[in-house]
């Protein structure tokens, strides 16, 4: 407990980049696919055959301010 | 530390796309049936035949719409948890619930209102097919633009804080943000595929329901995301649960 007692800080504490990094990389990759799905998969690009995601995401797509086709 | 903010965003971000969910389908969705039958009236004028629906309207409107909307909401919950750990700590003493406001306004404004004041959502029946590649590609130019002009905007607000305090420093950044706005809305082309006929009211009321599905997205994440980091950071910040952050 001493230690924490005796150290106090006043203000928020960075978290180190070191720490952060691996996390915004594989996290930020995961969910910005997840946003590709949603938004752009069967339209511009296509990396599933058909158009099923497009259309069953299609009101969201529209709605969300992506652009549809 | 990361992982805990990580998945308390993601579920923040999940709760806001079920309240945008709602929203959709109250204010949304009546604007795009009324787009689609101006879509199916048009074709028909033309003699076209009826285009098969793969995906029932009920689908579209229902499951279909609730999985993008939360697919969507929880992912910008779980990126806006990565800024807010990387910023928290780096924006002067802002606290947890204040770091969070201010990066949902900040961001707000650089992901969605900005873009969209160039590349505006559009409903169906509106957007020629040919042209989705090049729309698509424009679209997200836009958003990475103007998300590096609210960066370095904030990096020069920062820079500036010394010499001419929080508020002027903040005033100057944002007035170079504006012109950076303005230089890339004037260099990028234009895009009108509103066909003629089209329902100006539907076309605004369309895009006013797509702003506020963004903005109940946003306003819940940066709301919500604060109350909830303030317990995970504040074990870091070494003053216990029962401190209150500004």
């Amino acid at each position: 407990m001493s230690d924490t007692t005796f150290a106090p800080s006043y203000g928020p504490v960075a978290i180190p980049v070191r720490e952060l990094l691996p996390w915004a990389i594989f996290g930020g990759l995961l969910l910005m696919l997840a946003i590709y799905f949603v938004g752009a998969e069967e339209g511009a690009t296509s990396l599933i055959r058909g158009t099923a995601v497009h259309e069953f995401v299609h009101d969201g797509r529209h709605l969300l301010g992506f652009p549809c086709h | 530390m990361v992982g805990k903010l990580l998945l308390r965003g993601m579920l923040v971000g999940l709760v806001a796309g079920i309240l945008a969910f709602a929203f959709a389908r109250v204010y949304g969705e009546p604007q795009v049936d009324k787009a689609i039958a101006f879509e199916e009236s048009q074709a028909q004028a033309a003699g076209e035949a009826p285009e098969p629906e793969m995906v029932s309207r009920s689908t579209q409107a229902g499951i279909g719409l609730a999985t993008g909307v939360l697919v969507y909401g929880a992912a910008l919950g779980g990126l806006f948890s990565l800024v807010f750990a990387y910023a928290y700590g780096r924006l002067g003493s802002l606290g947890p619930r204040g770091t969070s406001a201010l990066i949902a306004v900040l961001g707000f404004l650089a992901v969605i209102v900005v873009p969209s004041l160039k590349y505006p959502a559009n409903p169906p029946a509106v957007g020629n097919a040919e042209t989705i590649g090049y729309r698509t590609e424009l679209f997200f130019i836009m958003i990475v633009v103007s998300i590096a002009a609210m960066v370095a905007a904030v990096g020069l607000a920062q820079r500036l804080w010394k010499q001419l305090g929080a508020w002027n420093a903040s005033i100057v950044a944002g007035l170079a943000f504006l012109v950076v706005f303005a230089l890339v809305k004037a260099a990028l082309p234009d895009i009108n595929e509103v066909p003629e006929n089209f329902s100006a009211t539907v076309l605004w009321q369309f895009r006013v329901a797509s702003l506020g599905i963004q903005l109940v997205l946003w306003t819940v994440v940066g709301l919500g995301f604060g109350a909830v980091a303030e317990r995970v950071v504040a074990v870091r910040d070494q003053r216990g649960p029962a401190r209150r952050y500004a």
